[in-house]
C-alpha cells in the first residue's frame, strides 16, 4: 500500500465499491478499505432489488447475483387479509456475496486497490483540513493521505461524524431488523409478502423473500421507538412460531437501517459521504442497494472529475448532492413522508385499505390503488403518492 | 481508541451481532466497534438508545440508579 493516493473510501459495500470504480474509471488513484475478513459478508441485507435498481447503474446482469425473480407481491394485513400485486417489473433477490464481491471486483479491475481488515478510527488533518484517514490493519497503525475521503462506512457513519457531519439517526428513523434465512418452507417463488400490523412490526413491516428451492429471507423492521416495547428478534420469533414453525434457520442476522431523508450534508471540503452512511436508503422499502449504486456512480465521477480540476472544496462537489437531489433524493423526501404516515395507521384503518384494494380487479391494481385508500385522510399526500408510484 | 467500559452497561458479547444499529444512534459518539469488538466510551450519558435499538438485546442497563 502506498502512503499517498488522490481518494480513500471506507468501506466496500455496494456504495463504496461503486464510488470507487467510478473514480478509479476517471484516472485517479484509489484505495477501497473495508473493516471486515471479507468483503459482501456477513450479508445484513433482505437481498430484494427491481431490475431497473440494477440497470441504472450497472451495464449487465450476471445470473450468478440472482437467486431469484418475483414477479407479484402479496400484501398482508392484520386480520390476514391478502391483496396481490403485480410488479411493473422483474424484481430480483440477489445472493449479495456474489453481488458485493463483484462490485469490489469491478472497482479494482477499474484501477483501484482493496485491503480488508481495514479499521478507519479517525481523519487525518492538517490544522482543519481534511487530508487523509488513520487505519489499523493486523495490529498495527497507519495512517494514509488522500485528497478526498469518501465514508461509505454504512449506518454507522463515522467517517461523516468525524468531519463534523450529524449523521446521527433518529430513533424513529432507525429501522432495528431481525432475519433468518429459512429452509423447507412451502411457498410460490414468484411472490413475496409483505406484512403490515402493529402487532406483526410495530412501525415497520415484515418481509417474506423467497430465494427459490424452498429458501426464504424472513425478516422485519421496526423503529428503535417500538423496539422500546419488544425486540425485533421476540417479534420475528412469534411470527415464525405462527407461520413456519417446521422451518430450518440457515442462516440469522440483525442490523440497523437508517429510513430517513438524505443527510442535509453530504459534502464537505475534502470529503463525500455515500450510501447508508449519507441517509440514501429509499425511507419506505428501507432498500439501499440501488440507491447506494446511483450514490456511489455519481460520487465517483464527481470526485474524479473535482481532481482533475484540481479543486476538491466543498463547492467543487456540488454536482454530487445536485444530482443525487434530481435522481433518488426528490423521491425519498415524498417516502418519509408517507412512511411518517403510513406507521400512524391503525391496524383497523390498514383492514380498510386491504379492503379497498381487493375491491379493485387486480390486473387494475397498483400501488397508486392503495396509496389512495390509505390517504384518504390525507388528500394532499396523493399527489405526492402520484409522483413517485405513477 | 479509548477503551472505557462504563459499569453502568453490560454488553454481552455472545450474542452481539456486530451491526452497528447502537453507534449509529448514540448521541455522543460514545461506542466502537470493530469485528468482534465494542466498548462504550466515558461521553456515554446513559441514554439508552443503544440499548433499544439493539435488534439482539445485547446492550442492557445494570444500575437504574
Amino acid at each position: 500500500m502506498k502512503d499517498n493516493y488522490d481518494i480513500v473510501v471506507v468501506g466496500a459495500g455496494p456504495a463504496g465499491s461503486t464510488t470507487a470504480r467510478f473514480a478509479a474509471a476517471t484516472g485517479a488513484s484509489v484505495v477501497l478499505l473495508e473493516k471486515d475478513r471479507d468483503v459482501g459478508v456477513p450479508v445484513r441485507c433482505a437481498e430484494g432489488v427491481s431490475e431497473a435498481g440494477l440497470t441504472s447503474v450497472l451495464d449487465t446482469i450476471d445470473e450468478r447475483w440472482i437467486d431469484n425473480r418475483v414477479s407479484d407481491v402479496m400484501f398482508h394485513s392484520p386480520s390476514g387479509k391478502i391483496v396481490e400485486l403485480r410488479f411493473n417489473q422483474v424484481g430480483y433477490i440477489l445472493n449479495r456475496k456474489l453481488f458485493d464481491y463483484d462490485l469490489a471486483h469491478m472497482a479494482i479491475k477499474a484501477g483501484a486497490e482493496l485491503y480488508t481488515k481495514a479499521y478507519v478510527y479517525d481523519l487525518l488533518r492538517d490544522d482543519d483540513r481534511i487530508v487523509g484517514i488513520k487505519f489499523t490493519h493486523l495490529g498495527k497503525k497507519y495512517k494514509v493521505k488522500a485528497k478526498i475521503v469518501i465514508g461509505a462506512d454504512g449506518v454507522e457513519s463515522r467517517v461523516g461524524r468525524w468531519a463534523g457531519i450529524k449523521t446521527r439517526t433518529k430513533m424513529r428513523d432507525m429501522e432495528t431488523c431481525a432475519q433468518y434465512t429459512a429452509c423447507d418452507v412451502d411457498l410460490s417463488s414468484k411472490h413475496l409478502h409483505l406484512y403490515f400490523s402493529s402487532r406483526v412490526a410495530p412501525e415497520g413491516y415484515l418481509w417474506v423473500f423467497p430465494k427459490g428451492e424452498g429458501r426464504a429471507n424472513v425478516g422485519l423492521g421496526i423503529s428503535g421507538e417500538a423496539a422500546k416495547k419488544k425486540s425485533p428478534f421476540a417479534c420475528l420469533n412469534e411470527f415464525m412460531a405462527e407461520r413456519f414453525p417446521h422451518a430450518s434457520l440457515l442462516n440469522c442476522f440483525a442490523g440497523g437501517v437508517p429510513c430517513d431523508q438524505t443527510l442535509a450534508t453530504i459534502v464537505r471540503d475534502g470529503l463525500m459521504l455515500v450510501g447508508d452512511a449519507a441517509h440514501q436508503v429509499n425511507p419506505i422499502t428501507g432498500g439501499g442497494i440501488a440507491p447506494a449504486l446511483i450514490a456511489g456512480k455519481i460520487a465517483g465521477q464527481v470526485a474524479g472529475q473535482a481532481l482533475n480540476q484540481g479543486n476538491v472544496s466543498a463547492k467543487a462537489f456540488q454536482d454530487y448532492p445536485r444530482r443525487w437531489h434530481k435522481a433518488e433524493g426528490r423521491n425519498h423526501q415524498i417516502f418519509y413522508k408517507l412512511k411518517n404516515y403510513i406507521y400512524k395507521l391503525t391496524d383497523e384503518e390498514l383492514d380498510s385499505i386491504a379492503d379497498a384494494g381487493l375491491k379493485v380487479p387486480k390486473e387494475k391494481r397498483s400501488m397508486i390503488t392503495l396509496f389512495r385508500a390509505a390517504l384518504i385522510k390525507k388528500p394532499s399526500l396523493i399527489l405526492d403518492a402520484v409522483k413517485v408510484f405513477a | 481508541m479509548q477503551q472505557i467500559f462504563l459499569e453502568k452497561i453490560a454488553y454481552n458479547r455472545a450474542v452481539c451481532d456486530f451491526c452497528g444499529a447502537c453507534v449509529a444512534v448514540c448521541p455522543h459518539d460514545s461506542i466502537e466497534l470493530f469485528e468482534a469488538d465494542l466498548c462504550i466510551t466515558a461521553s456515554c450519558t446513559l441514554c439508552k438508545n443503544c440499548v433499544y435499538v439493539c435488534p439482539v438485546r445485547a446492550l442492557e442497563i445494570i444500575d437504574e440508579g
